[in-house]
């Protein structure tokens, strides 16, 4: 194959999984890596590299509309960010000492979890304190958003030790698996922290740039980033995402999303027998 | 809105334009460099099965610079990606700006904090 050819491929199949990306909400980064690995062949370390720089572009084009509707709340996104990037450099650093096998199993079953999860939301809220946590007020994290009749609706933050520790480990995965783990991000905000759904979703995607971000550059100095196979994956999973917000509306979105789960839980399993057969 | 103010509000709506123009920078300077990349390169075999590590001039911000001068294809990818790379990083230095601007010591500390892991990963970058 010449490298047009495989810049176009590539490019094409980016597009695809941003516009499902969008449109499932469940972000296209998680299925970039297993299809550059599976399907064209390449090393999981360039995958991983590719993936990160993409996810980096969409959540920041995403983000540009959410903030400016004043949906994320800035301070609990900064905050968390501390947690977030601590935890992207320990995965980054992770990444680099663990074999490509192990990696590939943790991968699949992020997949598989992802899948699961994305039909079984969890119900378990284990903090149900109706009172306002001290530290989330000391940290100035209450907010309040756009609601349904133009009236800002005002929340409280709940739980604020365990959603920090919670977004740690979302972003060691991150910069272990170059993924924007917004669905981890999500629980942490949304049913832990107990912050409405509509803050959550938002505020975790202003956050996953800056998380990606921390691994990122960890990634360049050690040689994961391909320009090759980063450029096409990068400039498609962007426009396949712009384009799926435009969509959005219109689509049958719990359809796609049970197809687009189906297609994760397929692609987990096929990670995880991959790197057990050290084709990986 | 008043312009000399730094209120959240403010704050969120330079936030976002300040990320959606570092995305579509970096867009623009990537298909740039992939369009010379693949006129220069585009006919030659694909083979990228076998991790190699990037060559020493695609791993550092001064060695990519060093590439964009002499208009490299590649180079001036990594060049876009590094403008991504560096969107976010914007965000959290305006951040700090305005919660400065707005005496909140607290969230300068938080962000500085945040500020600092991420010059850290792109500066140093070898843990």
């Amino acid at each position: 194959m010449s490298v047009v050819e495989l810049t176009v491929l590539l490019g094409a199949a980016s597009l695809v999984a941003g516009f499902l990306g969008a449109l499932t909400g469940l972000g296209g980064g998680v299925v970039i890596v297993p299809l550059l690995t599976l399907a064209f062949g390449v090393d999981i370390r360039y995958a991983i590299g590719a993936s990160l720089v993409s996810v980096i572009a969409t959540s920041s084009g995403a983000a540009a509309a959410y903030v400016k509707e004043g949906f994320s709340n800035i301070r609990i996104g900064m905050f968390l960010e501390v947690a977030t990037s601590t935890g992207a450099l320990l995965g980054a650093f992770l990444a680099g000492v663990l074999s490509t096998h192990v990696i590939g199993i943790i991968f699949g079953a992020v997949l598989l979890y992802s899948a699961f999860q994305s039909l079984h939301p969890p119900v378990a809220a284990p903090c149900d304190d109706k009172q306002r946590d001290r530290l989330a007020t000391l940290l100035k994290l209450h907010g309040s958003f756009p609601g349904e009749c133009g009236k800002q609706r005002e929340y409280c933050v709940q739980c604020v030790p365990m959603g920090f520790g919670l977004m740690f480990g979302a972003g060691a995965l991150s910069g272990l698996l170059g993924i924007g783990s917004g669905a981890l991000k999500v629980i942490a905000l949304d049913r832990i922290m107990r912050i409405p759904f509509k803050v959550s979703t938002t505020t975790s995607n202003f956050m996953i740039g800056v998380t990606a971000a921390a691994s990122a550059g960890i990634y360049l100095n050690r040689g994961y980033i391909d320009p090759a196979v980063a450029m096409p994956v990068m400039l498609g999973v962007s426009l396949g995402a712009l384009l799926g917000s435009r969509f959005l509306v219109v689509t049958h979105a719990r359809l796609l999303r049970f197809v687009f789960a189906g297609v994760i839980l397929f692609l987990g399993a096929e990670v995880i027998y991959s790197s057990i057969m050290g084709r990986l | 809105m008043n312009r000399k103010t730094w209120d959240d509000k403010r704050l969120q709506l330079l936030i976002a334009n300040l990320l959606r123009a570092g995305v579509l920078l970096a867009a623009g300077i990537v298909l740039a460099g992939g369009l010379v990349f693949l006129a220069r390169h585009g006919s030659e075999p694909f083979d990228r099965r076998a991790f190699q590590g990037e060559p020493p001039d695609l791993r550092s911000v001064g060695g990519v610079l060093r590439g964009v001068a002499a208009l490299h294809g590649r180079d001036i990818i990594q060049f876009g990606l590094l403008v991504l790379m560096a969107t976010p990083i914007a965000r959290v230095a305006l951040a700090v700006f305005g919660f400065l601007r707005q005496g909140d010591r607290l969230y300068v500390g938080i962000t500085l904090l945040v500020l600092g892991l991420l010059a850290y990963s792109l500066g140093v970058g070898r843990l």
